[in-house]
Formats: C-alpha cells, structure tokens, sequence
C-alpha cells in the first residue's frame, strides 16, 4: 500500500525449513523450486522470499537458489539471511533490485547490511530489535525501528526502501505483546513522509495455535488497520490474501471492483 | 526563502498503447499512433514523462445522424455522405490522428443495417485513408454483438482499437480483438468500480490489459463534466500509484456526446443571451475536450473542424 496503493506479499515457501526445499537443495534438483516459484507468483506474490536456512553456510547454495527461482518468474526476490558474507554474494545474482531480510537495529549490523542495501538500490527490512534482544513493548518498538529509519536514511536509502518489522510474536504464548505490536504500527506512519512499509512474519503469530489461519488472517487485517502493508505469508492461502485486499479496500487504499478477490 | 519541493514520486507508468498496423505490422496502415506512457499527471513534464501527445479522432458516422444540428452538418459539408470521403477530408484538412467511425446505422431502432453493411463501411474508410482507425458499435448490445464481430474480420490486422467492452459483452469482444488482432475500448457507465471491474473481466478472459483503452461515458460540458472529471483523474492517479489495473490509457468520446446538449443545440432565439450556435458549438466541444486533456484523456473523438482546430491547439500548447 503506501505509495504502491497494494499490499506487499513476500511468499515465504522458497525456504529450506520445508522438507521439499531442503531437499531439493541437498540434492541440487530444483523442480521443488521452481514450482514454488510460479505457484506463489501466479498467487500474487510481490517477492518470493529465498531462505537457505542452516542447511548450508556456502553463498554458492543460496546463489543457486536464486538462479533457479528466476529462471522461471521474473518476481523480485527476498534474499533471507542474517550472514553479510552469503548477502554480498547473493545480491549479485538478482536480476532486480531485492529485499534483505534482515537486518536488526544494532549498530555493528547495520554498518555492514545498510551499505550494501545503498549500493545495490535494495529494499530492507529492520528489526525492531538490537544487541539487548527482543522488544518487550511498543516503546522498545518504536525506539529502535526509529534508529533503524534514522541510519537508513542518513546513508541514502529512501523511506519507501525500507521495511520495519516490529517483530511478530506468537500470540498463543505472548497474548499481551499483540497490542504492543500493533501499538508500533501505528507510530511507526509517523517516521517519515512517505512512511516506510510496515512489514512481519506473520507466521509467527500463529504459532502452536490449533486455528493458525484464522488467527494469521486476523491478525493481518488488524494490523492493515493500523497501517501494515507489507507480510511474510502463505500467498497461497486464498483466505488470507482476499482477506487483507478487502481490509485495504476498507482503508480506502485501492478502488473497489466487484472481482476484487481471487 | 526555500521552494519546498512538491514533486510527486508515482511508482507506475501508463501502458503505452500503439494503434494501426503497417505493412511491416501486417496490416496496410501509413502510420501508428502511440498513447499513454506517461509517468505524470497533464502538463507536469517537471516531475515525470510524458512521451506521448494525446491523440485526437476525428469522429464519422456510417450513416447520417438525425439528431446532428444543421450547424455542425453544415460544417463537414457534403462528404457527411461518404465515410470514406469525410475521413479523408478529416485527415488530409483537419489533421487529425486517426478516424473514429460509430456504426450508427446498425442501430434496431434506426436504420437496423446488416452487419456486413457495417463491416463494408470499415473496409471502405480503411481503403480510403491511411491513419488507424477506431470503429464502435450502435449501442445496442445485442446487434454489436453481431456487428462487431463481423466489422473486426474484415479489418483483420489493422490493429484497430475496437468500442466497447462492456461489464456484459467482455466475453465476445475478448475474442475478436484476440482473434483479429485489435486493441479494445472498455467502457463504463460513469462509475469507476464499473470501469475496474471491465479491465479485471477483460484480464480474466485472457484480454492483456496492455491492449486496453478505458472510457467513461464521457459527460459533456454542463452535464456532470466534473464527475467525470474526476474519475478520470481517479483512474489516472491510481494508475500511477501501481495498480496495473487502472494504468491504462484513457479515451473521451467528446465528440459523440457534446452535440447531444442544449448548449450545442438550440439556436440564440431559444438561447438568448448565448451567442451564435455556429461558434457556441464548436466552442462547447473543444471546451469539453481541454477540459478531459487536463483530467489524462488521452485520445479525444471530436466531430466539428473547428472543434478540432482549436484542441489540437490546446494540445501543442499542453505539450510545450
């Protein structure tokens, strides 16, 4: 949404957390890839997010990764990693300019990722957390997601290239940070004009819950209303997707058409 | 004192849309014409592109319109007998870009022409000028949808840009175009959730939305102008933002529905006060036209030459 006037979906199945994806990166057979590629594509993925996960610390795997994922959709990729050495050789294989996910706000991480999201002209995600560990409240939010923008922009990244994570937390175990969370949404508009985006792992809400789709959907159109544009999601829950473009309809981001959904 | 800096970043460009095809193209056209492509609103040329000039079509009907005033008759001269004559006058002295041709006389309650009837007055008007060539149906959905058809054939890879893909018809008008290699007019009654809706339909029908057109409607001067004034500018901005549905070149039949209003009509013994209908029509349609320009149209049907005169005018000085 924001300028985009849409919401940003990061497909989050390129990933080796799944038995396919590990498999198929084990076994350099990249079919498993590239059915996810297209499948998350065609479902309206803006980028398709690429997690090399533990299976490998080599940049050579994750670069394969990409190249496969391209090979086969022109979609924009989310290079997910926290290992500069695997970035720096990742991003040189993007076809377009990518997301990094991610970086935190702690001083010695941002020294090394925001520089080379300058460089390259690429979108990145700040976690709203540093050295001192996760965020207990919307302040905790607030303060370092605002010392995140702040370096961002001083090194020549513009607001609508940065994404702030106010850092999803499962709501089955962590009832009470899902206010605080949407509480940071809200103030997170308030950085810059045009705001950044405003992003998550939804996943993680639902975590160990029995009705993940539903608390995962809820929770996105909650958080639409305070002002997320952008997650880390299943694009392939139909549910999910149709959810949040009505939640931007109702925020009046979109014109409505009567085949909105899908 | 510092100049705050108003630029606006929009995210998206407009489709570009190039009509007619050349021999090279396939079809026996002398020219193309290109639309849309802008990154900006009308005139900001400080803040985006804007590769493109609107177009203007001179509009020419299959049959005589009954309900055309004798001024504007009066002015086209005896070649309103002749589409093929009438086109050629519009682009040899007029100037015009291309030629707009409504097939009024398939209309049932009018001279109810046969389809082939319609679809010799395209081949005609292709045969007798070189410019692309816009052609659109009566009106009357059920008779267009045998007439359309049948006029597309037979202009067969001209690239010609085809009214009007409706919420009701996309289905059909997806086909041609698809078939014959047209571009596609989808139209909305003056409601831009409507005009959304075609473009989705369209896509879904696997009509790319990069050989779509949109028109509204188009309201004359005095007769809700403003509101489609602003949904022009609706459909433009969110283009602009990123929603590719609405990134589309736009048409304004101006010419079709300005000489439908009083103020195009009626003569200074029931208008008094309004000066000579013989200006005051041909003023009221181009006022309509610039207007429309500066809401993103960005191809104008026009009828009368003065008409013309004055908006392609309009249009150089948009365009300096």
């Amino acid at each position: 949404m924001g300028k985009e006037g849409r919401m940003i979906f990061i497909g989050e199945r390129i990933n080796t957390g799944f038995k396919d994806i590990k498999a198929a990166v084990e076994d350099k057979n990249p079919a498993a890839i590239h059915d996810w590629a297209k499948k998350q594509t065609e479902a309206g993925a803006t980028y398709l997010d690429v997690n090399l996960g533990a299976v490998s610390a080599d940049p050579a795997d994750m670069c394969w990764m990409i190249e496969q994922t391209q090979s086969v959709v022109d979609t924009p990729i989310s290079i997910d990693t926290n290992k500069p050495a695997i970035l720096a050789e990742a991003i040189k294989v993007c076809n377009q300019p990518p997301l990094i996910n991610s970086s935190t706000a702690a001083v010695e991480k941002m020294e090394v990722f925001l520089p080379i999201a300058a460089e390259h002209n690429a979108s990145i995600i700040g976690l709203s957390m540093d050295e001192s560990g996760s965020p207990k409240d919307a302040d905790m939010r607030v303060e370092k997601a605002g010392m995140f923008v702040m370096t961002a922009m001083e090194m020549g990244i513009p607001p609508e290239h940065i994404f702030l994570d106010p850092i999803a937390m499962p709501m089955k175990f962590m009832q009470e940070q899902q206010q605080e969370i949407l509480s940071a949404v809200r103030q997170y508009l308030l950085f810059s004009d045009p705001a950044p985006h405003i992003v998550c792992g939804l996943s993680n809400i639902a975590n160990g819950t029995t009705h993940k789709a539903l608390i995962n959907r809820t929770f996105l159109v909650m958080a639409i209303a305070c002002g997320m544009d952008a997650a880390i999601c299943d694009v392939m829950d139909k549910d999910l997707v149709n959810a949040a473009k009505c939640a931007e309809l109702i925020m009046n981001k979109e014109i409505y058409a009567d085949a909105f959904a899908i | 004192m510092e100049i705050v800096d108003v630029k606006e970043k929009w995210s998206n460009v407009i489709n570009a849309i190039t009509l007619g095809a050349t021999a090279a193209q396939g079809g026996t056209r002398g020219k193309t014409v290109t639309i849309g492509g802008q990154s900006t609103l009308p005139g900001l040329t400080f803040e985006g592109e804007i590769p493109n000039k609107p177009a203007v079509a001179g509009l020419i009907t299959d049959v005589v319109s009954e309900d055309w005033p004798d001024v504007l008759k009066d002015s086209i001269g005896d070649v309103i007998n002749s589409p093929a004559e009438w086109a050629q006058k519009l682009v040899e002295e007029q100037k015009v870009d291309m030629i707009c041709l409504k097939l009024l006389g398939a209309d049932p309650n009018g001279q109810d022409l046969p389809p082939d009837a319609a679809a010799a007055t395209v081949k005609a008007v292709l045969e007798a000028v070189d410019v692309p060539l816009i052609f659109w149906g009566c009106g009357d959905e059920d008779k267009d949808n045998l007439v359309l058809p049948e006029c597309s054939q037979a202009a067969k890879g001209e690239n010609c840009l085809i009214g009007a893909a409706t919420e009701t018809n996309y289905r059909t008008m997806a086909a041609i175009g698809q078939a014959d290699k047209h571009k596609l007019i989808g139209e909305a009654p003056v409601d831009i959730n409507i005009a959304k809706q075609v473009n989705i339909l369209l896509a879904d029908a696997g009509f790319d939305l990069n050989d779509v057109v949109m028109c509204q409607v188009t309201a004359a001067l005095g007769y809700g102008f403003e509101y489609v004034y602003t949904i022009f500018e609706r459909v433009r901005m969110a283009g602009l933002k990123g929603d590719k549905q609405m990134a589309l070149p736009q048409i304004a039949n101006v010419g079709w529905e300005v000489w439908k209003v009083k103020e195009a009509l009626a003569g200074e013994d029931q208008l008094p006060g309004w000066g000579k209908l013989a200006e005051r029509g041909p003023r009221w349609e181009a006022a309509t036209a610039a207007g429309y320009l500066q809401a993103g149209a960005d191809l104008i049907t026009l009828a009368h030459p003065d008409a013309i005169k004055i908006t392609l005018e309009t249009i150089e000085e948009m365009s300096k």
